[in-house]
């Protein structure tokens, strides 16, 4: 296995901060003590490789997986797509990537969600796909509705889909949100404030991508995802690695 | 002005939020069949080499309370110290774990086996562990922590040697409870919060 060198350490200022007490499930759950700081090892610079003999035909179609094909879901159909890449601006190909979302309606299928808008019998709210050579990846679902939660006393997420990416080291994991561009409740959303960047939340949200949508079908979302990148330079690439 | 980096910026994280489980543990949360095939259900097929172990633990908030709602998911190498992908890994490690607090208790349990000892960079070694990343609703960047074991040798660690208060070293050490099995508490907050990593 070649070395590819050590992962970019972590710009903690690009992400949000642990302690936000407008996020009031933040307090209890944010470590106080500073973070250890340690130059990645082979623990962080592998990861899990799940390829395509996992994925089923439909899996990132969530219009129509949940029912297995039989019934569309309920709500404004829209691709959602887009690269990953790394912070060398290289594709990160043949990477896992998975979102989840609540219905048109803005209710999640999930035991602890007792949000009052009905469930859509068509609907799961799970999706994923892999990553192809260039680092491209698309979903076809429909656009989640906004929904109360508590925390401040009228506070309502924005439409929101989550994602989870791999890359290829552990140490790249992510998890982040994809908003909706010209969403209102964004700038009044507490979770979206933990980032204190005005501009790194704005590669958050995605915009209208009009070129990509389909006439009589669907609009699309794009969304670009920057996962961390090798610290690699040519001197390191002629030393023996690991 | 100065000219403009080729670099970009990685991405900020976004909480993983109360329903983690619907897109990445479906089977957890009721939804089991969204996929033919969920991945990070065991981290070892039968057949593995090594010790198989058990570790039961918590992850605990700043009040005491064990969160129910958490998703953990561990890394590690197979019973020789290599990571899957690695030429001579064992073919039954997939070295992956994906699991959540039981609703009722908030108590986890990973069954893996015991992972070797792994090579540093510089020809040193790293003492057996498994590394673990914690997401929930409320941490806002999923944390990243590792196990280490009681019962092995700990003391040429590099990363444990790099913990300047030597008590805290104790937060990253599963503690033996019986024959093949360790408790592993993860503090979020207080005199014994865990240690976070930031690698
Ligand atoms: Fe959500």
């Amino acid at each position: 296995m070649t070395d590819q060198g050590p992962l970019i350490p972590r710009n903690r200022a690009a992400h949000p901060v642990a302690y936000d007490i407008d996020y009031k499930t933040s307090v209890p759950r944010s470590p106080k003590w500073a973070l250890l700081s340690y130059d990645s090892s082979i623990t962080e610079e592998t990861g899990p490789v799940y390829g395509h003999n996992v994925l089923g035909a439909l899996d990132n179609n969530l219009i129509l997986n949940w029912t297995k094909g039989a019934a569309p879901a309920v709500g404004e159909r829209i691709l959602m797509h887009g690269r990953v890449v790394d912070e060398n601006n290289r594709p990160v190909p043949n990477t896992l990537v998975e979102i989840w979302q609540a219905n048109a309606g803005g209710r999640y299928r999930h035991m602890k969600d007792t949000y009052f808008a009905p469930l859509d019998p068509n609907f799961g709210g799970c999706g994923r796909t892999i990553t192809d050579d260039n680092g491209y990846y698309e979903f076809l679902t429909i656009r989640p509705g906004a929904y109360p939660w508590p925390n401040r006393a009228n506070d309502w997420r924005p439409m929101h889909i989550h994602i989870s990416v791999f890359g290829s080291a552990f140490g790249q994991r992510l998890i982040t949100q994809m908003y909706f561009e010209g969403d209102p409740l964004i700038d009044l959303c507490p979770i979206a404030a933990t980032i204190k960047s005005r501009s790194q939340l704005d590669r958050l949200v995605a915009p209208l991508d009009m070129a990509h949508s389909k006439p009589m079908d669907y609009l699309a979302y794009k969304f670009d995802i920057v996962l961390r990148g090798r610290r690699q330079t040519m001197f390191e690439n002629k030393l023996e690695g690991m | 002005m100065v000219q403009k980096l080729d670099t970009l910026v990685e991405t900020p994280s976004q909480t993983a939020g109360p329903y983690v489980h619907i897109g990445l543990m479906p089977s957890y949360c009721g939804n089991a069949g969204a996929y033919e095939q969920e991945i990070g259900l065991s981290p070892i097929e039968d057949g593995a080499a090594g010790e198989v172990i058990e570790i039961v633990g918590q992850v605990i908030d700043g009040t005491g309370w064990a969160l129910r709602d958490a998703m953990i998911e561990s890394w590690q190498a197979d019973a020789a110290g290599k990571y899957p992908g690695q030429p001579g890994a064992d073919p039954k490690v997939s070295g992956h774990c994906r699991f959540g607090a039981d609703a009722e208790t908030g108590e986890f349990t990973l069954r893996t086996i015991k992972p070797g000892p792994t090579p540093t960079r510089s020809g040193g070694q790293q003492a057996p562990h498994i590394a673990l990343w914690i997401v929930a609703r409320g941490i806002n960047i999923g944390l990243q922590t590792r196990i280490y074991f009681e019962d092995e040798d700990n003391s040429a660690d590099p990363l444990l040697a790099r913990i300047e208060q030597r008590p805290r070293v104790d937060t990253l050490i599963a503690r033996k409870t019986g024959d093949g099995t360790y408790r592993f508490d993860i503090r979020l907050q207080g005199d014994k919060e865990t240690v976070f990593l930031d690698v």
